[in-house]
């Protein structure tokens, strides 16, 4: 999952609705699943604690089993820094997120793993939940430049950040390569800085 | 043109903008820990890369250490497999390490400060949401994920864009009884677990101006909760006079001079915020949470609001309109990144001298590194909390995340020193957290049930 420099213009695939706002990473993976040292296995683990307490909890259902397209609500991801919740997420099958809205550190964390986030507004994401739970093999199309995603009859207006945007787009979202490209520049920074250099 | 001290350390770590218009932060401290480290070690392996400055990276364990004992090999054999997975990464890669056997080691957001390693004007990045902690020096820090981790590790930088600065201001005193975690928990509650989306959070005003280090880094430490991914304070005297004399701050004159790049970072007076906001320390009172999420707080004297979360009153076995105090406790956990240093400590051991913990409560007391646990035995509070009926524990994060065996069972209640309430975050999937200043743990302890701690205070604990 790491380096390859694929560009992602479009995600296309059925949904699967998770609804409640503040989703912390603790629930999307619990702490007991960190003690790894590998990410492989970790979508066995997704929301394991929601799942055993309700049986209908949507990664429970049969009828959104393969689903790629995931539906949220506000402050998706917030908590601890775990790139477990994503790695998780990308590793059950999940290409593409859409929400009201995302922590900062989840939405970095999931950019980076190639996982675009699209933000729409409470209406809009509530539509597209209810669409999926009606009609869970509803083709979702989610449209990275355009900012666009559609489902059925249903066009909501859904966007990527800017800067995530232009990565996917141009196949750059995983940026070591670039912050490696120019390490003359890096080496003259930190010259710069006096607690580098001696003050 | 006058600046804030994020844009003054963000313009001088700044090597470049990128093509997606992010931009490439020098990243000045690397901290790394044994949980969030492994797979970014696997993948610089994978690419042949090396770490591009040694040096400036430091690592310790913390996460899944045992508080219990700390003989090698563990007990917990997932954890003696992540310790030894750190240990082999930074002895391949000429990493400095503080791992379990060492005098250093303890929570890495405890011990960066401690060791003067966290200074003014940094940038700072660890793969741990609560690196916000270190902005109490007047640094820039940021939590990463692993891949980040893997970044900084190869080149030494992020691609990151710059935050908006909120600027918050708490003026006047502290009442007897309100401490440093009552403001953050007030100030998250107020502007809510996503308000500070997008922002960096400056905190000043009189009642940060007085506070000491330890206690602007309990502030700092939660902003990540308040959604903001960093957060600081402006450097003044106290920061000087905390770091004079640490073993990575500078010595003699470098001391000197670094004081005067020091002074230069902080924010100037005619500054441009992106958002202000002003409050009273006055109105602050003793906080604890009945909810779900560090937002859902009300003061101890207050009845929980009539508009509260359904699904956080169901999990919590809380209603509208009741009161958390009276609430039984299981658990009592004194420690964590937020309030597991040196005065947070001396602080519940004043609550507690001369009672005892409430048969029915489990209390233990975790420093927040070994030089913390060194500094409190050295004042005699290791006895005071063994007198009162605590268990005194070796350093690590323990019952804070419930990575080691430091867990909640059941439905239990914990009152917690903490940063975090969720659901399942303190080991037990039906776990119940409330979190609230150490004292207002000590006080619960003793009691056993949540109590309003300035009543102990006034009712002869010695000022």
């Amino acid at each position: 999952m790491s380096g390859s420099p694929e560009r992602i213009y479009h995600i296309s695939g059925r949904g699967i609705p998770l609804r409640g706002n503040d989703m912390d990473t603790d629930r999307i993976m619990p702490a007991r699943y960190l003690r790894v040292v590998s990410f492989e296995g970790l979508e066995q683990h997704l929301f394991e604690d929601d799942r055993k307490t309700n049986r209908e909890h949507p990664f429970n259902d049969p009828r959104y089993a393969g689903a790629t397209v995931l539906v949220v609500n506000e402050n998706f991801g917030c908590g601890s820094s775990r790139e477990h919740a994503p790695q998780g997420l990308a590793r059950s099958g999940i290409r593409a997120i859409v929400g009201e809205s995302f922590s900062e550190i989840f939405l970095g964390n999931s950019s980076i793993l190639g996982l675009p986030c699209f933000s729409a507004d409470h209406a809009a994401v509530e539509r597209l939940q209810s669409l999926i739970e009606a009609t869970p093999d509803v083709v979702i199309e989610a449209d990275v430049e355009a900012g666009i995603v559609t489902a059925g009859a249903l066009r909501l207006t859904a966007t990527v950040h800017q800067a995530f945007r232009d990565a996917f787009l141009s196949g750059q979202w995983n940026p070591t390569a670039m912050l490696l490209a120019d390490f003359d520049q890096v080496r003259a920074v930190a010259n710069h800085l006096p607690y580098v250099s001696g003050f | 043109m006058p600046e804030t001290l994020f844009h003054k350390v963000w313009n001088a770590h700044t090597v470049r903008t990128l093509p997606s218009g992010q931009t490439q932060l020098f990243v000045g401290l690397h901290l790394v820990h044994e949980v969030t480290s492994p797979q970014a070690f696997d993948m610089l392996r994978q690419h042949g890369w090396r770490v591009a400055f040694p040096e400036r990276t430091f690592a310790t364990v913390d996460h899944i250490v045992p508080t219990d004992s700390k003989r090698r090999p563990f007990l917990d054999l997932m954890a003696e497999e992540m310790t030894t997975a750190l240990e082999r990464n930074c002895r391949e890669f000429g990493i400095n390490l503080w791992s379990s056997d060492s005098p250093d080691q303890g929570i890495v957001h405890v011990i960066g400060p401690q060791l003067g390693l966290t200074q003014p004007g940094m940038t700072i990045a660890c793969g741990d949401s609560h690196t916000s902690t270190h902005g109490a020096v007047g640094a820039i820090a940021f939590g990463i994920g692993t891949s980040q981790v893997r970044d900084v590790l190869a080149s030494q930088c992020l691609a990151l864009e710059p935050l908006k600065v909120r600027r918050i201001d708490v003026n006047g005193r502290l009442a007897s009884g309100v401490y440093a975690k009552d403001v953050i928990l007030t100030i998250i509650r107020r502007l809510g677990v996503q308000g500070g989306n997008g922002f960096a959070y400056e905190y000043g005003g009189t009642a940060l101006d007085r506070m000491s280090i330890d206690e602007r880094m309990t502030i700092c430490n939660m902003s990540i909760e308040g959604g903001a991914r960093a957060g600081y304070v402006n450097p003044d005297q106290t920061t000087f006079d905390f770091l004079r004399g640490r073993r990575f701050a500078p010595t003699g004159d470098a001391f000197d001079r670094a004081v005067a790049w020091w002074k230069g970072l902080a924010s100037d007076p005619d500054a441009a915020y992106d958002d202000r906001v002003v409050y009273d320390a006055a109105s602050i009172e003793p906080t604890v949470t009945w909810g779900i999420n560090p937002g859902q707080s009300v003061s101890v004297t207050e009845s929980i609001p009539a508009d509260a979360d359904e699904e956080a009153l169901a999990f919590m076995g809380f209603s509208r309109g009741t009161r958390v105090r009276g609430t039984k406790i299981d658990v009592a956990f004194i420690g964590s990144c937020t309030n597991g240093r040196l005065s947070d400590l001396e602080e519940a051991a004043r609550i507690v001298r001369g009672h005892h913990v409430a048969p029915h409560v489990k209390a233990l007391v975790v420093p927040g590194s070994k030089e913390v646990a060194r500094d409190a035995e050295a004042r005699g509070l290791h006895e005071i909390f063994r007198e009162a009926g605590f268990e005194w524990r070796g350093a690590g994060c323990s019952m804070c995340l419930g990575m080691n065996t430091d867990r909640l069972e059941g439905q239990q209640v914990c009152a917690s020193s903490s940063n975090r309430n969720f659901k399942g975050r303190q080991g037990s999937p039906s776990g119940r957290t409330l979190l609230m200043s150490p004292a207002m743990v000590a006080a619960a302890a003793v009691a056993g049930e949540v109590a309003d701690v300035r009543q102990m205070v006034e009712a002869g604990v010695p000022a």
